[in-house]
């Protein structure tokens, strides 16, 4: 308003000054006050953070036969490994993976892998699940919409993708029931 | 000036007074004392849990409170482990499974209030055609909510001579038309208070009606004390205003 | 809107947009230095107290809007689960649905305030025609808005004021069917509801521009109802105004505030807490209060209109009430011309002055039948309502436009001003 809030001895100014400020300041707090209620509504509500678990009985899963299950709104793999992909996801050499994990770090018993299945380059579901699925050159999962290659343990071999599968939080209730999330 | 203000606040006042005339029923609604009325008022915990002991064990025979779910719960003061626990004292349908059936299992803190009837038609036809409402809502679906709940779980009288109920119905004082269908559902010590809180029906239809406003009104304690906080900000912002534009007027008057 | 003379801005930022695009310079012209009648009273806020309502609601109904569902299947627990679940779901609720009753209140206020200083009369007719256009939109919003959380009064209230275009002959019928897209509210219905109330709040943004732009043209009335005579008479906008109608606007808020958090269903009926149910009806439909008065007008024509002691009918009672009903609001369109009285102000028309709060009782009372069942003594204060009000608009405004004798009217605004401090400071 006035560049000459500097002559304290006018008071006057200064009050008028004073009540500028705290004007302005009282309006910036009330603006704020009601933006943040309005940005949180889109933010997870009550009902969506408490169905944030699922459980899965896996007893009639195959050797070698995988399922997909909802989980956040997201596919999750669950594959009962055989012991040849097994054997395979180990005798890998970590060393030379983009995303560096050894498949004891990403498998809480061998002959179970539990990995959400989207791939970590842009969000598409790969294939694999299926019996007739392309598994792509890893024997894992293959990502069609930009040629991600995963192996049997869910890590990235080639194509774009950064990362491996993400291994969701999950424990095993008991031994065929897993509880994910 | 003045005038103006005064014609202002006539104007904007004439709303609350269209609305209060129209607030007229049939039906008295007696006048209770609960501890969450007013501007400060906030839900007793102890209440809320022993009201919703009585809709467990009473009302939801027959009412459903689809809008509840367990998890809710925590407020009433139930740890999670408790909530855990008493969900799992229900079986709800979930599926389809892989075979493609429904199944049965246990609640989890996630699902809602079981319904006692599949759907309405059965409701009605196991009450005699009567629907009894779901009363997640029930206190806000009502005038005078609490104290309606309250009136009608201890309305019931003897029917006046001059006044003819068919098989199936009864007489309430609170009820719109005084003919219910309901039977009085609640009689003195049904239920056990474990914590030496007198067992009258009027001390039952009390807890009740607390619970039941909590079930429709879950958020009122946090938005009275957010209320409370911004009533006050505001009074001091308008106190603010109104010195800033005296001063700015100040030579101008 | 031309760029014109412009003064260069010291702001390097704000001179690089405004040589381009002056918006600083037109701000700074229409809410900066705009020469404003400085004898406002506090009836002139509520302009700025409405367009702050549309603001609001259009800001939080859209943030609603994200989380509802237009389906009649799911939109009442849809809404349900704003109040429960949502995060301040309940708070952006109470603030949308409070909002419309108190942005009805600051228009209607503001009309009120339109028709006591005189407003609407030239050259203001347009700005005043436009206003009523922004009111007319305002009221099929809010009508379609209190059907979207599909509860009973949702429900019955939209099903009886579609059926109001049933009364109209020949083509009623097929009106109401494509209303609906059915043959009854249904889920097409809802859709399309919610569509359009998406859409008219932002065709009232756009009419509210026209209608502020109308005010620039012309300038602000003032209580006094007599022009500005020169720069003696006018102050700037900013800040003497803006920190004038932020006081005001404030006090406003706190109001609301009040029934937003201690008692945000007062204005509501409890029947819309249970959801739509097409098989029974609630014994009492009741519009929301802002719509009383126009029901209680459209339940006043009881009767049919033809010549008497026969059997010929011109006007069933049915389309009587509706036409009553519409013809009460599309009267302010021609308000104008009803009222051709010289002298703008109520201050200096003593009759006016008694006539127009006469209405305003009417108006009241017509709210307060609306909201009874149509029975007994409502009905006929109903139709002495109706009556009145009409017979205000068509007979009593022309009448006083020839007959009245105005109060000598100041020679300034300033005068005015001058004369009114000199009786304070004689007084204290």
């Amino acid at each position: 308003m006035s560049s000459d809030s500097s002559s304290g001895d006018k008071p006057d100014q200064t009050k008028r000054e004073f009540l500028y400020l705290t004007a302005g300041a009282m309006g910036a707090v009330a603006t704020g006050a009601v933006v943040w209620p309005m940005v949180d509504t889109m933010n997870p509500a009550a009902d969506t953070l408490a169905m944030a678990t699922t459980e899965v009985d896996v007893s009639k899963l195959e050797p070698g036969h995988s399922v997909t299950v909802m989980w956040r709104g997201k596919p999750v793999f669950i594959k009962h490994r055989t012991a040849e992909e097994i054997a395979e996801a180990k005798a890998v050499n970590v060393a030379d993976l983009r995303d560096k994990q050894t498949d004891e770090e990403r498998v809480q018993k061998p002959e179970w892998l539990v990995v959400v299945g989207v791939c970590t380059h842009l969000g598409c579901v790969p294939l694999g699940q299926k019996e007739t699925d392309a598994k792509g050159e890893f024997d894992g999962w293959f990502c069609p919409c930009h040629g991600s290659h995963y192996d049997s343990s869910a890590r990235i071999r080639k194509g774009p993708a950064p990362k491996n599968l993400a291994v969701p939080p999950y424990k095993f209730t008991n031994d065929t029931t897993i509880l994910i999330g | 000036m003045l005038r103006a203000i005064l014609a202002i606040a006539l104007l904007a006042g004439a709303p609350l007074a269209v609305q209060a005339s129209e607030s007229s029923h049939t039906s008295v609604i007696p006048d209770v004392q609960f501890s969450f009325e007013g501007p400060f008022g906030s839900y007793d915990k102890a209440a809320l849990q022993r009201g919703y002991k009585i809709y467990r064990q009473v009302c939801s025979a027959c009412h459903s409170m689809k809008r509840v779910a367990f998890r809710n719960l925590e407020a009433l003061g139930y740890n999670e482990a408790e909530i855990k626990s008493i969900a799992a004292e229900y079986s709800v349908t979930d599926g389809p499974n892989d075979e493609g059936e429904m199944f049965e299992r246990p609640a989890r803190a996630s699902d809602y209030f079981k319904s006692p009837y599949p759907n309405d038609n059965a409701a009605k036809y196991a009450n005699n055609g009567a629907l009894p409402p779901d009363l997640s809502l029930i206190t806000k679906a009502r005038f005078g909510g609490a104290s309606y709940v309250y009136g009608i779980l201890t309305g019931y009288e003897e029917a006046p001579d001059d006044f003819t109920l068919m098989t199936g119905q009864h007489y309430n004082k609170t009820m719109s038309g005084h003919v219910i269908a309901m039977a009085p559902p609640l009689s003195a010590d049904m239920i056990s208070y474990e914590d030496g809180t007198p067992q009258t029906v009027n001390q039952y239809a009390h807890d009740v009606a607390t619970f039941l406003t909590w079930a429709a009104e879950p958020e009122m304690e946090q938005r009275k004390k957010m209320g409370v906080g911004v009533i006050i900000f505001l009074l001091a912002f308008a106190g603010i205003m109104y010195a800033t534009k005296r001063k700015i007027w100040a030579d101008k008057h | 809107m031309a760029s014109g003379n412009r003064t260069p801005f010291k702001n390097p930022v704000v001179e690089w947009v405004d040589s381009r695009l002056p918006l600083f310079t037109l701000m700074n012209k229409e809410y900066g230095v705009f020469p404003t009648p400085k004898n406002f009273n506090y009836f002139w806020n509520f302009g700025a107290i409405a367009m702050f309502m549309l603001v609001t609601m259009i800001v939080t109904g859209i943030v609603l809007a994200m989380n509802y569902a237009a389906h009649t299947a799911h939109a009442f627990d849809s809404v349900e689960r704003i109040m429960r679940d949502v995060n301040f779901g309940w708070l952006i609720r109470y603030i949308h649905m409070n909002g419309a009753s108190f942005f009805f209140i600051a228009v209607y206020i503001h009309i009120f305030r339109g028709m006591y200083y005189g407003s609407y009369k030239q050259p203001r007719e347009l700005l005043w025609m436009l206003g009523v256009l922004i009111f007319l939109l305002m009221m099929a919003t809010a009508f379609m808005g209190y059907v979207l959380p599909w509860g009973q009064m949702s429900y019955w209230g939209a099903t009886v004021i579609t059926n109001l275009f049933s009364a109209f002959p020949v083509v009623g019928e097929s009106i109401v069917q494509l209303l609906w897209g059915g043959f009854s509210v249904d889920n097409p219905t809802l859709n399309r509801f919610f569509a359009l109330h998406y859409l008219l709040p932002f065709v009232i943004v756009g009419v509210v521009f026209l209608h502020v732009w109308a005010l620039h043209v012309t300038g602000s009335n003032n209580p006094l109802g007599i022009d500005v005579k020169g720069p003696q008479d006018t102050l700037p906008f900013h800040p003497y105004y803006t920190m004038k109608d932020t006081f005001g606007l404030v006090v406003f808020i706190a109001i609301y505030a009040l029934f937003i958090f201690f008692m945000p269903n007062q204005l509501g009926h409890p029947d819309n807490y249970t959801p739509a149910n097409p098989l029974v009806t609630p014994p009492h439909i009741v519009p929301e209060w802002y719509f009383l008065p126009y029901y209680a007008m459209l339940r006043a024509i009881t009767f049919d209109i033809g010549i008497p002691f026969t059997d010929i009918v011109f006007i069933p009672a049915k389309l009587g009430g509706v036409l009553t009903m519409f013809g009460s609001i599309l009267l302010w369109f021609v308000l104008p011309w009803l009222d051709t009285h010289p002298v703008r102000s109520a201050r200096f028309r003593p009759q006016f002055r008694i006539a127009l709060w006469v209405l305003v009782a009417a108006f009241i009372l017509l709210g307060v039948v609306g909201g009874k069942p149509p029975e007994g003594i409502w009905v006929i204060l109903g139709q002495i309502g109706t009556l009145y009000y009409f017979a205000f608009f068509l007979v009593i405004l022309p009448l006083l436009s020839r007959k009245e004798k105005a109060l000598p009217l100041p020679p300034s605004i300033h005068e005015a001003v001058l004369q009114q401090k000199k009786s304070v400071g004689v007084q204290a």
